[in-house]
This record gives C-alpha cells, sequence and structure tokens, in this order.
C-alpha cells in the first residue's frame, strides 16, 4: 500500500496552481485538526493538574488515595477517596458482569446466526439505545432496579451498588455489542468454511473457531465498555445511593467518584482545598479511562494487523 | 415599602430623564404615573438552594406576571452553588438556605463582592419517615443518635426490629449543613452508612417505598402519604415553626452584591410585602412576621 497522499502529489504535476494550493490546504487542515484533538487532550490533563496541586500540597496524594474517612465539609475535611475509587470500582464490576455474556451472546448471534432483516433492525435499536440520555436511565432505574432489587433481596433499601451496575451495564451493551460484532464479522470467512469442511457444526465452529480469531477485538470492546461505565454520572448518582463506606459487597450503597464530583462540585469554594480535592478524583477518573482507551486502542490495532482489515 | 421603591425608582428615572434632557423644562411621559403601574424592566438572574427553588420560581412568575417588563431567571443547584455564583458576579441574587460561611465571606471581599444578607423566610424541616412506621416522635437526642449511627436498629426507639435506613442530602446542600450543624453535632459527622440522595424530591421517593427509611426534609415536600415525627414532642408545622417551639426551623436567605437597588431592591420589597409572604405560605413555607 503506498503512501495515498505523496502518490497523489506525483501526479499533481500536470494540475493547474489553484488545485495544488487548495490540496496543500486541505492536507495542511486536517494535520492541524489531528494535532488539534491531541493538544485538547494534552490542555485537559494540564488543567486538572493545574487545579489539583493545592490538594496534593495540603493533603498528600497517598492520603487522599488510601484515607477511608470522606468527610469533605467537616472542619477540617477529611479527604480519604479510597471509599470513592472502590465504590466506582465494584460498579462497574457489576456492569461488566451483567453486560459481557449479554453483550457478546447478541454480538454472536447478529455476526453469526442472525438473518439480515433482524441485523438491521437490531442495529437501529442498539444505537437507539446508545442515544438515550443517561438520566432517563436513571430514572427508569429509580422506578424498576431499586424496587427490583430491594424486593429480590429483602434489603432495607434498593439503593445500592447492585442497581446501579445493573443499570450501567445495560447503557455498555451498546458499545459492548456494536464493537464485537464488528469484530466477528472482520474474521475472513475462509476460516469458518475451512472450519465448517472440517465437519465441525455452525456452533462449534463459532466457539472454536471466530470467537478466537476475534479475540482481542471483543477483548477492546469489553475494555471500551468498562470506560463508559466509570464514567458514567447521572444513572449512578440517582442509583446507588451514595453513602461514602468502604463497600463490603453489592448489596450495599456505595458512591463513586463520579457522583461525589457532580455532589459537591457546587458546594465548594472555588479554590479552596475541596474544589482542589475534587480535581484529583477528576485526575485519577481521567488516568484511568486514559489508560483502559489506550489499552483497548493497542488491542484493536493488533487485530487489524492480524486480519489486515 | 413598596411606595417608597417606586418612588426612588421614579425619582431615579426622572432625574436620567433630566439628565438626558440637558436642562430642558418638559414633562416626561415615562415616568409612572401610578403606584399600581410601575414600569419596572430588566433583568433578574437568581440561582442557588434546591430547597428555595419552588418558593423562588413561584415569586418569578407571579411578579413576572404583575411587570410585564421584567424577566426573572431561577436556577437550583445548591446553596454553595448560588453563593459561588454571586461571588463570581454571574447572578443578582443569591438563595441560600444557611448563612454564608466566614471563608465564603472573605472569598466574596477578595474579588470585591459585598454580600448583602436578607432574610425571605423560615423554613422547618419535617423529620419523615413511612406511614407504616409506627414510631411517633423522637426526641432531638435520640435524633442525632440515629443520624450519627449510634442507634442503628427502630427497636432502640419504640419501632419494629428493624435496621434504619439513614437518608440524608448531599453535602451540597444547605439543609444537609444545617442539620449537621443542629441535630448531628458541629464537630460530629454523620455515619457512613447515611445514603446522600440528590435532592429532597429523591428522599421523599426513598421514605414512601422505604418502611425503614428516615429522612429530613423542608416542610413544602410533605404530604399525606408519609408520616411527620414530633421532635421533642412537638409536630413541625407552619405554626409551630412560626412560634418557635418546633426546635429545628431555620431561616432562609437571599444574598445581593451591595444594598440591593432599583430593581433588586422592587423585587426584594416585594418578596418581603403582603403578596410574596403569601406565596412563602402557599408553597408550604413559614412566612416572617
Amino acid at each position: 500500500m503506498k503512501d495515498p497522499i505523496r502518490s497523489s502529489r506525483a501526479r499533481s504535476n500536470g494540475r493547474t496552481a489553484i488545485s495544488r494550493a487548495a490540496e496543500t490546504f486541505a492536507t495542511g487542515f486536517i494535520t492541524a485538526s489531528g494535532w488539534l484533538a491531541l493538544f485538547v487532550l494534552a490542555a485537559i490533563a494540564a488543567f486538572l493538574v493545574f487545579n489539583s496541586v493545592k490538594a496534593l500540597r495540603e493533603v498528600g496524594l497517598v492520603r487522599i488515595l488510601t484515607g477511608t474517612d470522606w468527610y469533605p465539609t467537616s472542619n477540617p475535611g477529611k479527604f480519604g477517596s479510597l471509599p470513592l475509587i472502590a465504590g466506582s470500582i465494584l460498579v462497574t464490576g457489576v456492569a461488566l458482569v451483567t453486560s459481557v455474556p449479554i453483550g457478546l451472546a447478541a454480538a454472536v448471534y447478529l455476526s453469526e446466526f442472525g438473518g439480515r432483516r433482524l441485523k438491521e433492525m437490531a442495529k437501529a435499536v442498539i444505537e437507539f439505545m446508545a442515544a438515550i440520555p443517561s438520566v432517563v436511565y436513571g430514572l427508569v432505574g429509580v422506578a424498576l432496579v431499586v424496587p427490583g432489587v430491594k424486593q429480590a433481596f429483602d434489603l432495607d433499601s434498593g439503593l445500592t451498588a447492585l442497581s446501579g451496575g445493573i443499570v450501567l451495564g445495560i447503557m455498555a451493551l451498546p458499545t459492548i455489542v456494536s464493537i464485537s460484532e464488528d469484530a466477528l464479522r472482520a474474521v475472513p470467512s475462509s476460516l469458518r468454511h475451512a472450519s465448517l469442511a472440517l465437519g465441525n457444526t455452525r456452533w462449534q465452529t463459532t466457539y472454536k473457531v471466530t470467537i478466537p480469531a476475534a479475540s482481542s477485538g471483543i477483548f477492546a470492546a469489553v475494555m471500551l465498555g468498562v470506560g463508559r461505565a466509570i464514567g458514567e454520572t447521572m444513572a449512578v448518582l440517582m442509583l446507588t445511593g451514595n453513602a461514602a463506606v468502604m463497600p463490603k459487597g453489592v448489596l450495599e450503597s456505595v458512591r463513586t467518584m463520579t457522583g461525589t464530583i457532580a455532589a459537591e462540585m457546587g458546594e465548594v469554594v472555588q479554590g479552596g482545598t475541596h474544589y482542589s480535592v475534587l480535581f484529583v478524583v477528576g485526575l485519577v477518573l481521567f488516568t484511568v479511562a486514559f489508560s483502559i482507551n489506550l489499552g483497548a486502542d493497542i488491542v484493536l490495532d493488533k487485530q487489524r494487523k492480524r486480519w489486515g482489515a | 415599602m413598596k411606595k417608597a421603591a417606586v418612588l426612588g425608582l421614579a425619582l431615579v428615572l426622572a432625574a436620567s430623564v433630566g439628565l438626558a434632557g440637558c436642562g430642558q423644562k418638559q414633562e416626561t411621559t415615562s415616568e409612572p404615573t401610578t403606584p399600581e403601574e410601575p414600569a419596572l424592566s430588566g433583568t433578574i438572574n437568581i440561582q442557588g438552594s434546591d430547597t428555595m427553588v419552588n418558593l423562588a420560581t413561584a415569586w418569578a412568575e407571579k411578579f413576572m406576571d404583575e411587570n410585564p417588563g421584567v424577566e426573572v431567571s431561577v436556577q437550583g443547584g445548591g446553596s454553595g452553588t448560588g453563593i459561588a455564583a454571586l461571588i463570581n458576579g454571574t447572578v443578582d441574587f443569591a438563595n441560600a438556605s444557611r448563612g454564608m460561611k466566614d471563608e465564603e465571606i472573605a472569598e466574596a471581599q477578595s474579588k470585591g463582592i459585598d454580600p448583602v444578607e436578607h432574610k425571605v423566610a423560615i423554613d422547618g424541616i419535617a423529620v419523615i419517615v413511612n406511614s407504616a412506621n409506627p414510631v411517633e416522635g423522637l426526641t432531638i437526642d435520640q435524633l442525632g443518635k440515629i443520624f450519627r449511627g449510634e442507634i442503628t436498629n427502630w427497636k432502640d426507639v419504640g419501632g419494629p426490629d428493624k435496621p434504619i435506613v439513614l437518608l440524608s442530602r448531599d453535602s451540597s446542600s444547605g439543609t444537609y449543613e444545617y442539620f449537621k450543624e443542629e441535630v448531628v453535632g458541629k464537630d460530629k459527622e454523620y455515619a457512613k452508612s447515611a445514603k446522600l440522595l440528590p435532592s429532597s424530591q429523591a428522599i421523599v421517593d426513598e421514605v414512601k417505598a422505604n418502611d425503614a427509611g428516615i429522612g429530613y426534609v423542608g416542610l413544602g415536600y410533605v404530604s399525606d402519604d408519609m408520616k411527620v415525627l414530633a421532635i421533642d414532642g412537638v409536630k413541625a408545622s407552619i405554626e409551630t415553626a412560626k412560634d418557635g417551639s418546633y426546635p429545628i426551623s431555620r431561616y432562609l436567605y437571599m444574598y445581593s452584591n451591595g444594598e440591593a437597588t432599583d430593581l433588586l431592591k422592587a423585587y426584594l420589597d416585594w418578596i418581603l410585602g403582603p403578596e410574596g409572604q403569601a406565596l412563602v405560605a402557599d408553597e408550604g413555607f413559614v412566612p416572617l412576621q
């Protein structure tokens, strides 16, 4: 594969100056846009770090990350965010357990077994699911999931990590289904044909050949689903009860990092220690999300190289 | 009060018209002729307390009905949000269900903002439980122990053998701060197991759905399908909050930058006048005398 831009330049010898100028401009514009995205990302990171400095100096990163008392409005404030980090991890874990099996099964069905008309319909539904605002998911959760969880487990209250996780799982489904399906579809059909020719059934072909071949893409889909879940704010704020305790299980109320920032940013004295600590929490979230996306990207790249898709 | 405001406004108008007319002696027609038709116009931006958001909206709507030239926009978000907006100079009034803190006042002054406090209503904080809960009342002391997590089962306060589910607002709420000072204790903490919900309505919904829940909300949120506990033998109501016999009630405030003038003063005077205070009672709060 030759570099398309360079080969077009070579062809442009016989063109007018205007079209050549236009081409130079377009190339420059595209390049600048690419760099702009990078610049914005760097600016966000710098902004977070800049606002975190005060807290890092006054409270210290170790105390923020390992303390278990979160009483930001006390005098003096206690800023132990470990319960928040644990809460985020727990809710995201529940979301994964609910969404990965269903999402993967749906993707396999759509790519390997489903008819064409059903595929069209399912794609539309999945895209629609991704477009529903999170506050609507939150409302549905309050109306259905919270009472359901309370009854099913005979709890004091349905505002738990489980309720939040289930709804987050549903919200992460579109990401997981569509990316897994792309990965499965990228597996060359010659592999499937070979497997069928050797006497495997369609199902055997799917789980012995197709899924392993697409495994890295499926892994990336799961990672992006995690990123979606860990960054969600509104729905978890409405569903998890937000008690800042170290969670002992999924049937307890937890407080997430995102929920904390959303609930407290309105109150803080701007530029104060509490304000700055919230930026540290934001920085932790940013780092996690960035790492997850980077990891998923590297894995997806591997898969592309493997099948030349 | 209102008359004075209109008169002041008229004077300001007259003076400005006089200046604009460069000393020409002519009758101005833009002057309001009767107190019933003050030609007020302009916009007022208000942000702050979620407790007060319904009341502030009702005030704004009525005032805009009476003064078509005026635009009043009201936003919630919590007392702290409103005060931060006032400090940043983005709003005319901050609604607050707590007094401003010393550090907020210092912060304001460092930015050249001079916050002036106006008491606009009284709010009784009702302690609510599910209708099915047999407990009728608690002492302030018991209530403090419950919210500090020292009493964790209803049977210790005369109820069924059920763990207590604590429901609180999150720390961006003035109600949270006030309740902490009055009930939990200034140097004490809410129990860690307390669920912090994002709105008073969320507390109401959870109490209705949960027979072991206990929460606190402003009187305006109380309805028939929940139970209001008597505190120290007194039930929260407009009357008990007014005469001071109910122990957990507080003022609601509006803060302006410097003394309110012109339109802002007219609005504030209207709120403190009979019409504004009638709406206070309609919204379930307690009017000032």
